[in-house]
């Protein structure tokens, strides 16, 4: 139950962005080389903010 | 599946305390009500709404079907479209929607006493805003996640398009400058408050750097550091406010603190988003979800009571905050919380991209607004549980009460409503604060209001703590949406300019990153400057602007929804986004017309102008007031001729869509619906619903 609530918040808040782009990467496309942790962070923020993503 | 008899019976109880509860608020004219009646009609409301209204939108309107692959798993690409656990979109979904709006609108629209901001939250939201949410998620869902803007340009044609694209931008630049107004009204002359809100910004500046260098990514550790940051910074501001060398940096005048917040602006839209934006939205999501929740559970456990008449005189237009009467004012001043234009952008931006399923379009479409509104609900009863003379004392501005604080405390006496000038003395006192009149826009008054709600349920020793942790909450989400906001902006300015000139479309060319964001700040930056120096306080002018700007946007979303419905073969079920749209259109239209032609200089924008001149002709306005009375003058008109253009757009969209409808139902050619083909969801039942 802990566990579940702890991914939730994960998950929730971005936290295992990377973990899942991993996971992701590998099924879609097994072989490629992947982004690295701090290049996908970067990449991830920048493509977030393009566009509106709050409200008043 | 059909419904037991408990069921049934549950649901009738609950109709029954729901019925119960709207009537007595509607119905008590006594001394006071408790605000736990506030909840169970709110409670009440949002059940049966969602139970059955939105289970019938789902089933007969849109017909969602459960078996048809959603954009996110069709085009996934483990970024922005991604099937994601439903609880997750929702938290994702909520935090883009709930802004500042739905806590500023409610408070405001308290002067017409706490019945019909309640009753237009509840109604506006069960039957409008959560309905353009939902259809509007529903519709992006089908066109592979396309913005409300492409939809528009798909399926009335390019002056749809164009109307939704020039409304958004206008709204961005008024909402800017409203909220700026806000926390310059709370900071003015508050070194408590503006150091702690100035000590945000370097704040977010560590964060973003520990996120992208020392611990890349690490979002969670981030933001709890920050948010420890930001409580040491609450509690640092009351000690800078007791250090008498200290104090003067942060004691400002209105104006000084609207040119560093139009300078931090600039700034935050130039710097790179992890810098600044990116880790300050980290922290404004928290801490206004932490927030929220602190606050319901201070309401149930407190379940003070509303001190504010079911209806005040101001009814009639005469209102200190802002003139007008409540029909149509009531309907513009509460958008977010009752129905917002806005949310169809986010509802048609990342939120459709995540969705794994059609059948959770119900509840983060609606669910997700209905959420929103009980926000609003809880926002209108901290504004209503203040004496309703401290209400007013707080925000009424300076040119309708008074300077001094005796004309102030005998004018709103006179209206009916006590207060005293010790009574002011002691809670300004009390919340750390030198003065707290004519801190208009209400966040200084949601802030006392939330205070006095913390402190009575978690101990009255730190009342100036949680006033100024309330103003922070406030200001750190505000500021996010002035940086996010700046930002949006400029991308859409880079477009349109993109197709006169190529160079300036493209959004990394630095040159053209500045003189974009100059020139939306510049926009922002203006009504701000002018905010400021009204002495009606530019919240009298700004948030109707801002009501009719949103207001438009959603007539806009419901107009791409009804055009559609209709396209689709579903004429029989328009009226679900139609009744909406034609409710809005008409106090939207309005509002309009009475800041357009109303002779009370309060409300028309020309008829103030007119009189601004003529006092200024024959020098009847002192020397300070004189300074500024052309530029008041030039900005009434301005407003004006806005307002115009803002409802010319608006029904030009209206005509687009009973044109496109019209021929349609004659049987001549239209715009193909551009939805997307069916395709089979290959994700099991509850792969990713864990």
């Amino acid at each position: 139950m802990l566990h579940k609530i702890w991914r939730f918040i994960r998950q929730v808040s971005g936290d295992d962005a990377y973990e899942r782009y991993l996971a992701h990467h590998a099924a879609a496309h097994p072989g490629e080389p992947s982004l690295s942790r701090p290049e996908f962070f970067r990449r991830e923020q920048e493509r977030k903010w393009n566009g509106v993503r709050r409200c008043c | 599946m059909k419904s037991t008899i408990f069921q049934r019976i549950g649901w009738f109880l609950v109709a029954i305390l729901g019925a119960a509860a709207v009537g007595g608020i509607a119905l008590n004219r006594g001394e006071s009500i408790n605000a736990i009646w506030f909840i169970a009609a709110a409670a009440c409301v949002y059940a049966l709404a969602y139970r059955f209204y939105s289970a019938w939108i789902a089933a007969r309107v849109l017909v969602l079907d459960e078996t048809r692959a959603t954009p996110a798993e069709r085009l996934d690409n483990g970024r922005d479209f991604m099937p994601t656990n439903k609880w997750v979109v929702f938290g994702h979904h909520f935090a883009a929607i709930a802004g500042p709006g739905p806590l500023i609108g409610p408070t405001l629209a308290a002067q017409f006493g706490y019945l019909p901001g309640t009753l237009w939250i509840l109604v506006g939201a069960v039957l409008g805003g959560c309905v353009q949410d939902m259809t509007i998620l529903f519709f992006s869902i089908r066109r592979d996640g396309r913005s409300l803007g492409q939809m528009a340009r798909d399926e009335l044609g390019p002056i749809g398009g164009a109307a939704a694209l020039v409304g958004t931008l206008m709204i961005m630049v008024i909402l800017i400058a409203v909220l700026g107004l806000v926390v310059v009204n709370a900071m003015k002359h508050s070194p408590w408050a503006t150091s702690t809100v100035a000590a945000t910004i370097p704040i977010a500046v560590l964060v973003g750097l520990y996120m992208r260098n020392i611990r890349p990514g690490r979002v969670l550790e981030g933001s709890l550091i920050g948010l420890a940051l930001l409580l040491f910074a609450v509690a640092g501001g009351g000690w800078i406010d007791h250090n008498e060398s200290l104090r003067p940096l942060f004691d400002h005048e209105g104006l000084t603190l609207a040119w560093f917040v139009i300078g931090y602006g600039f700034l935050a839209a130039i710097l790179p988003v992890w810098l600044l934006l990116a880790p300050r939205d980290y922290l404004s999501t928290f801490m206004k979800l932490g927030t929220i929740f602190l606050l319901t559970i201070a309401i149930v456990l407190m379940r003070p009571e509303i001190k504010m008449p079911a209806l005040t005189q101001f009814i009639d237009g005469s209102g200190p905050i802002f003139g007008g009467s409540v029909f149509p004012f009531v309907f513009i001043t509460i958008a977010c919380g009752a129905v917002s234009g806005f949310h169809a952008l986010i509802a048609s931006g990342t939120t459709p991209k995540l969705l794994a399923n059609e059948r959770d379009i119900r509840m983060i479409g609606y669910g997700g607004m209905v959420l929103e509104s009980f926000v609003a609900i809880m926002a209108m009863i901290a504004a209503t549980v203040l004496d309703p003379g401290v209400f007013f004392a707080i925000n009424s501005p300076a040119g309708v009460v008074g300077k001094e604080a005796a004309d102030a405390v005998a004018k709103i006496s006179s209206w009916g409503f006590p207060v005293t000038v010790e009574q002011m003395e002691f809670l300004a006192k009390e919340m750390g604060e030198k003065t707290l009149f004519a801190r208009t826009g209400g966040a200084p008054s949601l802030a006392v209001g939330m205070a006095s709600i913390f402190g009575s349920a978690f101990g009255n020793g730190l009342l100036a703590m949680w006033y100024h942790f309330a103003i922070m909450f406030e200001a750190v989400f505000i500021l996010t949406t002035l940086d996010a906001g700046t930002r949006v902006g400029r991308f859409m300015l880079q477009d349109m300019l993109g197709n006169f000139s190529p160079k300036l479309g493209e959004t990394s060319w630095y040159p053209s990153v500045l003189l974009t964001s100059g020139m939306v700040v510049a926009a922002w930056g203006y009504f701000l400057y002018i905010g400021v120096i009204d002495p009606n306080g530019g919240v009298n002018i700004l948030w109707p602007l801002f009501g009719i700007s949103n207001q438009m946007l959603a007539a806009i979303a419901l107009s791409v929804a009804t055009g559609i419905l209709v396209k689709s073969g579903k004429l029989k079920y328009a009226w679900v986004t139609g009744a909406p749209l034609a409710w809005l259109a008409m106090v939207t239209t309005s509002a309009a017309w009475e800041k357009v032609f109303s002779s009370d200089v309060r409300v028309g924008f020309f008829a103030a102008a007119n009189d601004m001149a003529d006092k200024l002709a024959s020098g009847a306005l002192p020397a300070a007031k004189a300074k500024f009375a052309p530029q008041l003058i030039f900005n009434q008109q301005l407003d004006a001729w806005l307002t115009i253009f803002f409802v010319v757009v608006l029904w030009v969209v209206i005509f687009d869509m009973l044109r496109v409808a019209a021929r349609y139902l004659r049987g001549k050619p239209v715009l193909p619906l551009s939805e997307s083909p069916h395709e089979p969801s290959r994700l099991a039942e509850d792969w990713v619903r864990d």
